[in-house]
């Protein structure tokens, strides 16, 4: 927080404007508590990037480092998990983790599969 | 908003239905006769051919549900009047009977012994004269339950799941209580998330029904599968915005009935609904097959909430597609009716996005074009059961 205000003090006024929009900026959506899973829900989302995130259905925050480059609409990880593991989103399972997969990783089709069909 | 006193303007028919369009329709009935369909269609400016390439040796439920749609599609209160015309003039009445059942007004003619020239140069007198009679009827102003609404999402990806889907929900819990006739469907793509539903049925006996179409469907995913239906279902397009399984699919496509909307009862494809409340309908969930057994089904607006960006119309029932992801509505905004990003944004609440939807949905019914209609997107796809004989 006192970077933060070191930051808005020391630029100019549109500059520290944009600066403090994306401190609050949302990178990622999560349904509910419990989902081990968030949505990114902007651009260019880079690996080493530190990321926030909204629990939607609680409307509370939550941060994760990405530690793969995600695109909008995918989704990553917010926890390790081991081969066999299911996957929570929206409170309700949506697959098995067929790959380990780490927080903050990459979490689709190259390491998730359906239970059913 | 407040729906207690809405109103639209809409086009009262015959049997009491309200439209929302006045399209005057050349149906043929069968493959043979799309060519005479658009000639009509060319010669009597502002009427409109439904071409498609089925109706030959169909038979038995195939052949029923082929009737069920074409001839609910005459009879859809967005159609003012309908021109049938069919390769053998037996089948030309058969439609053209079951539309005629609606009140409105209905010429049919058979190609054979005639040849496409006779046949369109009759069937284009009758169009001309109901393009005109048409011209002259009036909007009145109705209560919303007059109003009926389907829906069903397409090319969808995560942000459909958390903001395009729920906006839909959102309006269905508004407008519900208002006693107006909703209807979702998608079957298979319920697969993961149909205790959900289940759940949300009136009574068991309305479970028990949703439950057998349910488990019939999957049965005939199960005969002909030949792998896990990976780029089927979920398709290329879900899967390149971010969707990783059918369950994650089906549990976004769920937001689309909101939460306090009751499943009042189970219709077949293309079955017309006996009375308000919402509906499911055994359907495909492919996008042009559903929306065209919606407008069979007698519905007159639909609710198309879309990811990666379905460009889908319909000839005779105007689709509103909303959208939550910024890269679509940036890249395809033509396509796109309703923009609901913000909510993924924290800048719209559910309910500020619902209202935005349904602000849409009135300016539609009451005749502002949709993207979909603007940009001439008319497909009409009609399901297919099994072979032909």
């Amino acid at each position: 927080m006192a970077a933060i205000q070191y930051v808005f003090f020391a630029l100019e006024g549109r500059e520290a404007a944009r600066l403090l929009d994306n401190a609050a900026m949302i990178h990622f959506v999560v349904h509910e508590e419990g989902d081990g899973v968030g949505v990114v829900v902007v651009e260019g989302v880079k690996s080493g990037q530190h990321l926030t995130g909204w629990i939607m259905e609680d409307d509370k925050d939550v941060e994760v480092v990405a530690k793969s480059d995600i695109p909008i609409g995918h989704k990553v990880a917010l926890k390790d998990y081991r081969e066999g593991d299911t996957v929570i989103k929206y409170g309700v399972d949506i697959g098995r983790v067929v790959k380990p997969i780490g927080k903050g990783e990459h979490l689709h089709v190259h390491n998730v599969k359906t239970k059913r069909w | 908003m407040e729906l207690k006193n809405a109103t639209f303007w809409g086009y009262k028919r015959p049997n009491g239905r309200i439209g929302v369009r006045n399209h005057v329709v050349i149906l043929p009935v069968d493959d043979l006769s799309n060519a005479a369909a658009q000639a009509v269609e060319n010669n009597v400016k502002g009427t409109m051919a439904l071409p498609h390439p089925y109706g030959r040796l169909q038979f038995g439920a195939d052949l029923d549900l082929h009737f069920r749609t074409l001839i609910g599609t005459g009879s859809n209160p967005n159609v003012a009047a309908v021109v049938v015309i069919c390769i053998e003039e037996e089948w030309a009445k058969k439609v053209a009977d079951g539309i005629r059942a609606s009140g409105k007004p209905v010429a049919h003619f058979g190609i054979e012994q005639h040849g496409d020239h006779d046949t369109i140069m009759r069937a284009s007198k009758a169009a001309r004269e109901f393009l005109q009679a048409a011209s002259e009827l009036r909007r009145e102003e109705r209560p919303l339950k007059d109003l009926w609404v389907s829906t069903k999402c397409g090319e969808s990806d995560t942000t459909s799941g958390c903001g395009a889907n729920p906006t839909v929900g959102n309006a269905f819990d508004k407008l519900y209580p208002h006693g107006v006739t909703l209807v979702f469907g998608e079957t298979t793509e319920l697969t993961g998330g149909e205790h959900l539903v289940a759940a949300r049925c009136r009574n068991d006996e309305v479970r028990k029904k949703f439950q057998f179409v349910f488990d019939r469907y999957q049965q005939v995913i199960d005969r002909h599968k030949t792998s896990d239906l990976m780029d089927s279902q979920p398709t290329k397009g879900n899967i390149a915005g971010g969707l990783t399984t059918i369950e994650e699919k089906a549990l976004g496509n769920i937001q689309k009935i909101g939460r306090k909307c009751v499943v009042d009862g189970v219709l077949d494809k293309a079955e017309t609904p006996t009375g308000p409340g919402l509906w499911f309908m055994d359907s495909s969930s492919a996008a042009a097959e559903m929306v065209t057994l919606c407008a069979a089904a007698g519905y007159a607006v639909h609710f198309f909430p879309t990811g990666q960006g379905n460009v889908i119309g319909n000839p005779i029932l105007p689709v509103i597609k909303l959208c939550a992801n910024p890269r679509t509505v940036r890249t395809m905004s033509e396509h796109i009716d309703v923009d609901v990003t913000g909510l993924l944004r924290k800048e719209l609440t559910p309910d500020q996005a619902g209202d935005k939807l349904l602000e849409c949905l009135f300016r539609t019914a009451n005749g502002r074009l949709t993207a979909a209609e603007a940009l001439g997107h008319r497909e009409f796809v009609l399901t297919r059961l099994y072979e032909s004989a």
